[in-house]
């Protein structure tokens, strides 16, 4: 009896085991032939766009020689799919090339720029999400009243008014006329001698550092930027919240639980927000990585040395080493999170668990 | 009943966000930056590096400026003068080869090194060898890697020597050594960060190792650039403790930092901001002139804008008056001629005005009575655009049609330098202070072919000149200051009356500043533009 039933568990374990294995396997294959894609765009573009990125490194005034150096230094004398080759194999060893723009690796230039935007993106996303599902299902339960309008207007504000625009009035209310927070800039100067940045997440330096004169700083300035991007995920979230809770207020569980005299406050947060929660993971996962591209917008509006604004330059300077690194990192971050919210499906909806 | 539990959650949740807003509120609203501290608000996203032998960004040359010493300085008070900074005196050989410098005796980097000849030579090694895009300051006076010891060297601890390879003039080579390039640079401090014979080249550019008013304490890239006062510089010591950049870009931005004044200065405002900033009582503006000069150019491969006529006729075409009321009030001057105000030889003529009759009269002896047409490469930022803009609508009224191609700044550019283009609207900064560096290739073009491989402007239009790139060759060997002097008055003569340049302006840069600072002044050049005589 226990022999066959320890049998039946390792037949089973096995068998997700090897569910696992194929699956993970599936998911490296698709991962691998999307990133070769990718590249591959990206640097075709990158190589056919009337710029020359030797002027790039050298700037106007170099003279022929230096260029001629630097033009050679880059591979930029061989033959489009050779470089392509040559690229393709340096990343396989790890190597990204170098910015032509900053001169650093561009690992190094990344690693610098992107907690600045993790930071923001997932305070904006913790804000857009904290308000946003609660919104929606209001929105939905009291369906067609002036909450449900409210909220639509809400998500219509924030869909449609350019961030440039609301980031300055922002900007003008709660900093210039209301002092309530802090204006553009990560941290104020006065902490320059008392903080020094670890890890590049501030908040998160300033609590290991036990500085929490500074982690009240830091927050008073990512509180205002965070807001605007969690008003924008905002306006989605409660948007989808909303159309996915009325979807389960519908069905006849629901139905089921009321004859059965459960509290709505159970049946709407314990059964129908329960089920929602399952595409609703997905939506907030896809805003959050939206968020983690980094906004050249928001960005410069509050000076945040982020993601969004390091590519926006390299593009512009035809940077394409840069540019391609920056794409592979997103790349990785869209994969990953995407990855992470199969994951959460399973803990959330039993019915994909594998058995 | 139910509705109305529900609504109590919510009432809950609403009241921890309202909760929260009022805990952010908490934070005070700031008052002024601190006494000891100046605080700038800046685009410094130009910064790559901070090495001497490498920078060549408008933001690197401040902060170098501020944190290196050089052999000689310019007078920021006449920027046609050069005055004394590390060397004590110097002398120029009767052949005009070598130039002999004494050292100031005693003198400190911030480390507390000795200052040396030998620390000179070095650093004037160390740039010819790493070879970086500045370098050419130097290497034009013959420098090689093979021959940079011999050539630039430290006969005893107090006297450098240095020899070029013609006889130059020596006001040209005094210049040239005011740029950051030839930076005094802390040997014993660098070659400590040595690794692989690169001159410290990986650890420099981000650290610092110089003798100037201040030192470099941090940069973060995009963030922030903070200086110190060096107490073992030799001259005045700074009366603040430190300056602070912060990298803000947007203009808007900083507007509302130096109102609230959480900043002292605000150095990127776009011209409605200026106006509107010194309404406040508390906030005046200071502006220099700047050695960047704004002009169009037309490529005289196109058989029309080749004729000597049209290019006269085109000169009468714009109107110099609107654009200089208009479209770059308080960031530039009209200024029709190549060398900014403040250089050596400059020549303060404008003598063109929009003229449509002469014009149409120029176009009609050069046959062309109907007009024609050519496009224009404009970069998509301004003011450029709206000066191609206000072009357009001129020449439009002599029957010139001027088609506008936007692009993005480094692909006309890149049109621009293989001489594919009609006319490029663009600027042109000097790279060191002094008149060769715009002579050098407004009025240079030694090989005409497309072949050349001097890119000069001269040849990037197709601008065949050589006796006009004798003269500047002549200019650059003349010895006596005053005869310079009036060699390239006359070659900017020249380059109004015929050639395919039309000079529009010079641009003027301002910052805009809380009233409690004194001594806030900006310099003629960017790397003079000096914050360690600041105080509050």
């Amino acid at each position: 009896m226990s022999s066959t039933d320890t049998q039946m568990e390792s037949r089973r374990s096995g068998a997700w085991a090897g569910n696992f294995l194929w699956a993970g396997g599936r998911f490296l294959l698709i991962g691998v032939i999307t990133f070769l894609g990718l590249l591959a765009v990206t640097f075709f573009i990158g190589r056919v766009i009337p710029i020359d990125p030797a002027l790039a490194i050298v700037g106007d005034r170099a003279p022929a020689h230096v260029v001629e150096r630097v033009r050679e230094e880059l591979g930029l004398n061989l033959p489009l799919y050779e470089q392509f080759f040559l690229y393709i194999k340096g990343i396989l060893q790890g190597d990204f090339g170098n910015s032509v723009l900053t001169t650093n690796p561009v690992m190094t230039d990344i690693r610098r720029v992107f907690p600045a935007t993790m930071e923001l993106a997932t305070m904006g996303t913790l804000i857009g999400a904290c308000i946003g599902v609660p919104l929606g299902v209001l929105a939905a339960v009291k369906r067609g009243s002036l909450i449900d309008q409210f909220v639509r207007i809400i998500g219509l504000i924030g869909y449609s008014v350019p961030i440039f625009w609301l980031g300055l009035l922002a900007l003008l209310v709660f900093y210039a006329k209301l002092g309530w927070t802090s204006g553009p800039g990560r941290i104020d100067v006065v902490y320059e001698y008392t903080f020094t940045p670890i890890t590049g997440f501030y908040l998160l330096d300033a609590v290991i550092q036990g500085n929490w004169e500074a982690f009240r700083n830091i927050f008073s300035f990512i509180i205002l930027p965070a807001s605007l991007l969690g008003y924008f995920s905002l306006a989605y979230i409660s948007r989808m919240t909303r159309s996915f809770m009325l979807n389960e207020l519908e069905q006849e569980y629901i139905v089921a639980a009321r004859a059965k005299g459960l509290s709505e406050t159970r049946i709407i947060w314990g059964h129908a927000l329960r089920n929602a929660a399952v595409p609703l993971v997905t939506v907030i996962a896809l805003s959050y990585a939206g968020l983690l591209e980094g906004s050249v917008l928001t960005e410069t509006v509050f000076s945040w040395p982020g993601l969004g604004m390091y590519i926006t330059n390299s593009l512009q300077n035809a940077d394409m080493n840069a540019v391609l690194g920056g794409t592979i990192v997103i790349g990785t971050v869209f994969v990953a999170i995407n990855l992470l919210s199969d994951l959460l499906y399973r803990a959330l909806d039993p019915r994909t668990r594998a058995r | 009943m139910l509705m109305n539990k529900i609504d109590s959650k919510f009432r809950l949740l609403l009241g921890g966000a309202a909760l929260s807003a009022i805990l952010v509120s908490g934070v005070p609203a700031f008052a002024a930056t601190p006494a000891d501290t100046l605080v700038e608000a800046f685009a410094i996203d130009d910064v790559i590096t901070l090495d001497p032998a490498e920078a060549f960004e408008l933001t690197t040359g401040e902060i170098n400026g501020n944190t290196y010493d050089k052999l000689v300085r310019l007078d920021i008070n006449d920027p046609s003068k050069i005055v004394a900074d590390i060397a004590a005196s110097w002398t120029v050989s009767d052949d005009g080869l070598t130039y002999t410098f004494k050292i100031k005796p005693d003198l400190k980097f911030a480390s507390g090194n000795p200052i040396t000849a030998e620390d000179v030579a070095w650093s004037f090694e160390r740039a010819v060898k790493l070879d970086k895009s500045p370098a050419f300051i130097l290497t034009q006076f013959g420098l090689k890697p093979d021959n940079i010891t011999e050539k630039a060297k430290a006969t005893d601890p107090s006297t450098f020597v240095f020899t070029v390879d013609q006889a130059y003039a020596p006001s040209f080579v005094l210049n040239c050594l005011t740029a950051t390039v030839a930076s005094v640079v802390d040997k014993k401090l660098v070659s400590e960060h040595v690794v692989n014979d690169d001159f410290g080249y990986a650890w420099l550019k981000t650290a610092y190792a110089g003798s100037g008013p201040m030192k470099i304490r941090d940069w973060r890239a995009n963030e922030i650039i903070v200086l110190e006062r060096n107490d073992n510089y030799y001259g005045t010591k700074a009366p603040l403790n430190r300056v602070i950049y912060r990298h803000v870009k947007e203009s808007a931005a900083q507007r509302l930092l130096l109102e609230k004044g959480d900043i002292d200065v605000a150095r990127n405002l776009e011209p409605n901001d200026l106006e509107q900033v010194v309404k406040n009582g508390e906030i005046t503006t200071t502006s220099a002139p700047k050695g960047t000069i704004y002009y169009f150019s037309l490529n005289q491969k196109n058989p029309n804008l080749a004729k000597p006529e049209v290019l006269e006729a085109l000169k009468y075409l714009v109107d110099y008056d609107a654009i200089g009321e208009k479209l770059i009030k308080g960031i530039g001057e009209i200024h029709q001629t190549f060398l900014p105000k403040g250089i050596l030889g400059e020549l303060d003529e404008n003598p063109y005005k929009l003229d449509v009759a002469k014009a149409k009269e120029l176009l009609e002896k050069a046959g062309l009575k109907d007009g024609f047409s050519f496009t224009m490469d404009v970069r998509n930022n301004q003011p450029v655009t709206g000066i191609a803009e206000s072009i357009q609508q001129t020449m439009a009224q002599a029957g010139v049609k001027m088609e506008i191609i936007p692009g993005d700044g480094k692909q006309t550019l890149t049109k621009y330098r293989a001489r594919t283009h009609d006319s490029y609207i663009g600027q042109w900064g000097v790279d060191y202070w002094d008149p060769n560096s715009n002579a050098d290739t407004f009025t240079n073009n030694p090989n005409n072919s497309d072949e050349g491989t001097n890119k000069t402007l001269a040849w990037r239009n197709a601008w065949d000149v050589p006796d006009l790139t004798k003269e500047t060759k002549a200019a650059l060997l003349e010895r006596d200051n005053a005869k310079r002097a009036a060699m390239y008055q006359d070659l900017q003569k020249k380059v109004l009356a015929t050639s395919p340049f039309v000079l529009i302006f010079q641009q003027t840069e301002v910052s805009a500043l809380r009233s409690n600072l004194k001594g806030f002044k900006l310099g003629p050049s960017f790397d003079t533009n000096y914050v360690f005589n600041v105080s509050k």
